[in-house]
């Protein structure tokens, strides 16, 4: 590891004085940071330890959401049982994530921030240009299996690792971040982006921006009809070749809103909202949930050894709306 | 310094193993607080004044942990390198009081992997002081890509 000086917060204006500097970096749960930094990946001058700061209640917000606080640990939000009552995608995307262990440890805030999977990003060996800006991209002819079929650049094809981005998307969360200059909420749609030709760039925070809270509006209508569906290479503690947050607003057997998301296909949670809105009226059944995987996946390419995303993606929308369709409570039941 | 490097060779506390050191394999697992985590991916210098107990620290004296002897009465290893970051890892399942089912079991142990695959007898262990259901390869469904939900 590089050397770096190490601070730690005692509030939160004095941890955004120190994030102000350039090459300081807050640390929250430290697991994706510190690996990084291992790989010599990342390589701050300062480390900012915000575990003092608080920031970590989860609380109902009068519309009847929930403002989930940054440094709320990913098994607390997981295991709230505001939570798990009013948001079962978010509390399975969250469990579908990672190990216990690492769950215990990583903050909601982190696992906004944390970085690609993608392997060129972590071997310094090789050029990546969302680690060294015009070095190049060899996952577009090379190794590309978990790569991106959606949203991609001539300059990166990495996808967001999230789970737990995935059903924030789905749920339209809002991201309040705070620095030196004032406050800011981000809705989900904006905070992380596409790489275009600033793949070093995984989202819109500017320098000293640092997330305080995420909140969810209300999503009552949704409770009863959602399920996330990760595809994987082996059942559990492994990242998403593709991901499906799915959720129906059911009445008398007539779709009246429905969500759709996707992880491991972009370098963001993918959703189209005119996808999602093909399906207002119509019975749940393949019919529909085909014709709306074709909407959402429109333009995804693939790059040789991810091609199988294709397929993939389409069974799985479909698969995740059927689910959906039976009600939560039977998503449950299919565990694994 | 990492906390795991910190137990490891400063405070000579070697049962904690090092194993991938990226938080992918959970044998560095330990209990922080009574939390289990990963030792590897955490600096030392964040927890101060916090308590930290390692696979060391699980028996009372001569008496072993019950998670200790089952996996002893179990057959729960065969190298065992891996055998004090399952054993933390499961006293914080335990803690966590989440499992239900050996099913549960399995997925909440999956933090912790086992090359020599000591999987079934590490389950039965678990399950045993847990005393719920599980013997091996029981109430496991077939391998399905289906949807994991809570």
């Amino acid at each position: 590891m590089n050397p770096f000086t190490f601070t730690q917060a005692s509030s939160v204006d004095a941890a955004l004085a120190r994030l102000a500097l350039p090459g300081a970096r807050p640390i929250a749960g430290g697991t994706n940071l510190l690996d990084l930094m291992k790989e010599g990946v990342m390589r701050p001058d300062e480390l900012v330890d915000i575990n003092g700061l608080g920031l970590d209640a989860v609380e109902e917000t009068p519309g009847g959401g929930l403002r989930l606080g940054a440094l709320a640990r990913n098994a607390d939000t997981a295991y709230h049982p505001l939570v798990r009552a009013r948001y079962p995608l978010l509390s399975a995307a969250i469990l579908a994530g990672a190990s216990p262990q690492l769950r215990n440890m990583a903050t909601n805030g982190g696992n906004l921030l944390q970085r690609t999977r993608c392997y060129y990003f972590y071997d310094v060996g090789t050029p990546c240009n969302k680690r060294e800006p015009g070095s190049g991209c060899p996952a577009k002819d090379g190794l590309n299996r978990l790569h991106a079929i959606l949203g991609t650049s001539e300059h990166c094809i990495a996808t967001h690792p999230s789970d737990m981005c995935v059903a924030l998307r789905a749920l339209d969360a809002v991201v309040g971040v705070r620095s030196t200059r004032g406050t800011r909420e981000i809705p989900f749609a904006d905070f992380h982006r596409l790489p275009g030709d600033r793949p070093d760039l995984d989202n819109t925070l500017e320098p000293g921006e640092l997330v305080t809270h995420i909140t969810l509006p209300d999503a009552g209508r949704f409770a009863a009809h959602s399920t996330y569906l990760k595809v994987r290479e082996r059942l559990s503690y492994a990242f998403a070749l593709v991901s499906v947050a799915a959720a129906l607003d059911l009445q008398g057997g007539t779709i009246r809103a429905a969500r759709i998301a996707l992880g491991g296909v972009a370098h963001k949670p993918w959703r189209v909202e005119e996808a999602e809105a093909s399906l207002e009226g119509k019975a749940p059944g393949p019919d529909a949930f085909g014709a709306v995987a074709d909407i959402v996946l429109r333009g995804a390419r693939g790059y040789g050894q991810n091609d199988y995303k294709l397929t993939l993606a389409r069974n799985a929308i479909e698969q995740a709306l059927s689910t959906a369709a039976r009600g939560t409570d039977y998503a449950k039941g299919e565990q694994r | 310094v990492t906390l795991l490097d910190l137990l490891r060779d400063r405070a000579g506390l070697t049962g904690t193993k090092k194993g991938c050191d990226h938080g992918q394999c959970g044998a560095c697992t330990v209990l922080l607080d009574g939390r289990r985590i990963n030792a590897c991916l955490t600096l030392a210098v964040m927890h101060g004044g916090r308590e930290v107990t390692t696979v060391e620290g699980l028996a009372d004296g001569d008496t072993l942990h019950p998670l200790q002897q089952a996996f002893i009465d179990c057959d729960a290893f065969q190298c065992g390198y891996c055998t004090p970051g399952q054993l933390c890892s499961a006293a914080g399942l335990i803690a966590e009081g989440q499992a239900k089912s050996s099913d549960d079991v399995r997925e909440l142990m999956s933090g912790n992997l086992c090359r020599c695959g000591a999987y079934p007898q590490i389950t039965q262990a678990v399950t045993q002081v847990m005393g719920i259901e599980g013997k091996p390869g029981e109430g496991g469904k077939p391998f399905t890509t289906g949807p994991v939900l809570t």
